[in-house]
């Protein structure tokens, strides 16, 4: 028995984008990130990244600047409530150009 | 449409009190002489914000058949983003009602084959005094200028009643209003 | 007084009206919504009971076994994996002869995780020696909670009011709220023959020989086979008790019927469905459209699972020329155990008769996959053209 008759009879997830669907769709509140507060940004070094470490869904690279994957993130601000600068804050999802999401 | 036994299927978004909404509709229907309604929101795990539906049947006999809603009669879209989610029109009869809130004007929109009713409840409620992005009962009024089912009086007493502790004139009110500004046509 | 609420609302006001006086439950999905609004209830006033929270659905049924041996009369509710969690209480209760009742909101049990409507968890613990009830409406719900305790108290032996989850629990429908004075007037206040008090201590349930003995007064105690005996066998006269139920409660309330099954069409029909819960319902609009093209079909529901109600369901399908069961749930490595149950009882009464029905099996619903109308019109369809399988044949699959 290979492992692909083993997953046929189990239920067997593995992790990726996309499972949930579109979830950036879900948000009502997006993160913004102000530059001038990132420490890594600041720095232009690796450092910090508590927003990459906390974020539960992977949607914040490691990068310099952090970059968030608007796909997928749901909104939950535990990045701007963790990050020790508050570089990041959650504003209002309707401020934002309705056009970047309609695809009517 | 027949009026004997109505489909009727709301999209939004969890939080946004559509099912609410399908409550207040079905138990206006209940005494209006619907003996048969059934409300089912959308089953599984939940999360604000999130597409979900909820389907509400109405029929002059008690309903046995609890499965989900293949072929509505009406779509009430709470959220006009919610068009690029969710494929609202799925299912809809030849010539079925969609009743949807949008800030965009009634002739924005081409659907073929079925009715539109469009008024943008998001602002009417604002209107009436409502917190923003409160269209759970500014909906209803919409729903009521499209279909001329179940008379603006029964369901205004129905809002005030199910909102007796939360603003009912207000939410009544934005009924009224919405009622008046639907354009429906198509 | 009518009103249009939920299931899971249903089942709270029923146990509201029947004062509860302890509930311990754990929540799980579906069940949540009805031990959160008993607890809304207490903490209002309009329950005197005592609400515990614990720790888990083990406990829950633990703390009904200590309440209910105290004398309270006690109610929990679970679904699932939370019932297979509480399963060696729920074995203990039934031995203990306790008359509790428990809402089973079903679900189907993982693994792999599922949140969603079938009754494998209810029919798991088919053996276990409670009384099981399926309602297939939310009227039958909230009635189903009052005969239960009506019942279980005479008896002496647990309930399991089953009713499918989200399908019932979160749907909404009218039905009509018992006035408190009938129920008051149908339900007496709990009196158990013996409750524990320190007046009059007792060990309850202690090891119990496999032989009888003679106890400190002198006096022969029944060993375990006798008590085992005496629970299977009182079960088996509770299907009369019911009975007597039923008719104590239409006469009250002015509705009821049959005890045991609920028939739509049976009488001239040469082909009778048969189900649990809300499918029997659904299966009811397969019926009519089938009826439409002369097929005489009915449909049955079985209202009481255990006790069995064999005779009652011999005698309804004796002469029909096929059963048709439809199951959301089996015993893995067989057939549904509803099926099973039903040829086993139409075998005991009919074989040799010539009155014997051809039984059809039918799986569906399982992990809450919809159960479309028009599968269950052209399965019904087919199964009255010649059974289709010995096997159970499972509707809906997508291998």
């Amino acid at each position: 028995m290979g492992t692909r008759n083993y997953r046929r009879k189990t239920s067997h997830s593995e992790h990726g984008p996309g499972d949930g669907g579109r979830t950036g769709s879900w948000r009502v509140e997006r993160p913004v990130l102000n530059k001038s507060l990132c420490i890594p940004c600041k720095r232009n070094t690796e450092a910090c990244f508590i927003c990459w470490l906390f974020c539960p869904d992977v949607v914040i690279s490691r990068t310099i600047p952090p970059e968030i994957d608007l796909e997928y993130c749901k909104g939950c601000g535990i990045c701007a409530e963790e990050c020790p600068t508050k570089a990041i804050t959650m504003v209002d999802e309707a401020k934002f150009s309705e056009d970047d999401k309609d695809k009517e | 449409m027949n009026k004997e036994f109505i489909e009727i299927r709301w999209h939004g978004r969890g939080g946004q009190g559509a099912i609410t909404a399908a409550k207040i509709v079905a138990a206006a229907a209940f005494v209006s002489g619907y003996s048969g309604v059934v409300m089912a929101p959308s089953f599984g795990t939940e999360r604000r914000g999130a597409p979900v539906m909820t389907s509400l049947k109405l029929s002059r006999h008690k309903i046995y058949d609890l499965s989900p809603i293949e072929t509505p009669d009406i779509v009430v879209v709470l959220d006009h983003l919610l068009l690029a989610e969710a494929d609202v029109t799925s299912g809809l009869k030849q010539g079925g009602i969609i009743v949807l809130n949008t800030p965009k004007a009634f002739e924005s929109y081409k659907f073929k084959g079925y009715k539109l009713a469009t008024a943008d409840i998001t602002a009417i409620s604002v209107e009436a005094g409502l917190p923003h992005g409160m269209v759970n009962t500014g909906i209803i009024g919409s729903l009521e200028k499209a279909t001329k089912l179940l008379g603006m009086d029964i369901l205004i007493k129905g809002i005030e009643e199910e909102f007796q502790t939360r603003r009912p004139e207000k939410n009544s009110l934005a009924a009224k209003i919405a009622f008046e500004k639907t354009v429906a046509g198509g | 007084m009518h009103i249009i609420e939920n299931g899971n609302v249903a089942a709270a006001l029923g146990v509201k009206l029947c004062h509860a006086n302890v509930i311990a439950a754990y929540p799980i999905t579906p069940q949540t919504p009805l031990t959160e609004k008993l607890s809304e209830y207490v903490e209002a006033g309009e329950m005197k009971a005592e609400y515990i929270p614990v720790e888990s659905e083990h406990s829950a049924l633990a703390v009904c076994i200590a309440a209910s041996s105290a004398g309270a009369r006690s109610f929990t509710a679970t679904s699932a994996n939370g019932l297979l969690y509480m399963h060696e209480q729920v074995q203990w209760a039934a031995g203990a002869r306790l008359p509790l009742v428990m809402c089973v909101v079903n679900r189907a049990v993982g693994a792999p995780w599922n949140v969603w409507n079938d009754q494998q968890d209810s029919i798991s613990q088919r053996d276990t020696g409670w009384i099981q009830m399926y309602c297939s409406d939310h009227q039958q719900i909230i009635d189903s909670v009052i005969k239960a305790y009506w019942l279980a108290e005479k008896v002496s032996i647990p309930i399991m009011v089953c009713y499918d989850g989200y399908i019932l629990s979160h749907t909404y429908m009218p039905f009509d709220v018992p006035d408190q004075e009938k129920v008051d007037k149908f339900l007496p206040p709990f009196r158990p023959d013996y409750a524990l008090s320190p007046e009059t201590p007792a060990n309850l349930n202690t090891v119990t020989l496999p032989d009888v003995r003679i106890d400190v007064k002198g006096e022969l105690a029944h060993g375990y086979m006798e008590i085992r005996y005496l629970l299977h066998e009182e079960m088996r006269t509770s299907l009369a008790v019911a009975a007597e139920g039923e008719k104590r409660f239409a006469d009250i309330f002015g509705r009821g019927g049959d005890p045991y099954l609920e028939p739509y069409l049976c009488d001239d029909a040469q082909y009778v469905a048969v189900g649990l819960g809300s499918i029997t319902y659904q299966l009811r609009v397969a019926v009519d459209t089938l009826r439409k093209e002369g097929i005489k079909v009915g449909v049955m529901g079985v209202r009481f699972y255990r006790p069995f109600p064999d005779e009652a369901i011999a005698s309804a399908l004796k002469g029909k020329k096929g059963v048709i069961v439809y199951e959301k749930a089996l015993s893995y490595g067989y057939e549904g155990a509803l099926a099973s149950d039903l040829k086993s009882a139409l075998y005991e009464y009919l074989a040799g008769t010539g009155k014997l029905p051809v039984v059809q099996n039918f799986v569906a619903g399982i992990g809450g996959r919809d159960i479309k109308t028009d599968d269950l019109i052209q399965t019904l369809r087919a199964a009255t053209k010649g059974r289709v399988s010995i096997q159970p044949v499972w509707i809906g699959l997508k291998l």
